[in-house]
């Protein structure tokens, strides 16, 4: 088990330029989480790519404590767009 | 990941155009993501071999090295890594899926 502001943390410091982390428990039971994620790192990325940049600031968490992460990954312009 | 492993699985994904390693089957999947891409197969009409993982821990472990990937389900096309659950109901719900399937069907 893990805290949703660690995940969010260990996010914000792997992720370059991350520059928005939302990290929610889907179950209450501290390792089935969803999380958005924003940088500009993702430019130029496919979706597979852009995850696993993310899994890559997990390392070994994703699969550990944390069972299942639904990822959502967005450049900041894609962010924009959806924020409408 | 030893070499027989990685030789199952490449024969795998070489011999049929659309792998699911899940956990439980098509029929019986036991985890909700595998079974969301299940679903999103059954409504393409796509044909596809399910592998269960939960039977297979050579499979199960490397399958995430094998893809570099550190969850379950992993789709395949065409012998090549697709996503897992959420990227392919992301590609399904913006329509990017059905090409790739449809080439699969060939």
């Amino acid at each position: 088990m893990i805290e949703a502001h660690e995940v969010e943390a260990k996010i914000l410091e792997g992720v370059p330029d991350a520059q928005h982390v939302k990290v929610e428990d889907l179950t209450g039971t501290k390792d089935h989480y969803r999380a958005t994620v924003v940088s500009s790192a993702f430019e130029g990325k496919s979706r597979v790519e852009q995850h696993k940049l993310v899994y890559a600031s997990l390392g070994a968490l994703v699969g550990g404590d944390v069972h299942a992460l639904a990822l959502s990954t967005y450049t900041p312009a894609a962010w924009a767009a959806k924020q409408g | 990941m030893d070499d027989a492993t990685r030789e199952r699985i490449q024969k795998m994904i070489d011999e049929h155009p659309v792998v699911l390693f899940m956990k439980g089957t098509k029929s019986f999947p036991q985890c909700g993501f595998s079974a969301t891409v299940v679903e999103v197969l059954r409504r393409s009409e796509t044909e596809f071999l399910d592998v269960n993982v939960l039977e297979d821990p050579a499979i199960r472990q490397g399958i995430k090295d094998f893809a570099q990937w550190p969850t379950i389900p992993q789709l395949y096309v065409q012998g090549k890594f697709v996503g897992g659950c959420d990227i392919v109901r992301e590609m399904y719900e913006s329509g990017e899926l059905s090409p790739v399937l449809e080439a699969a069907k060939g």
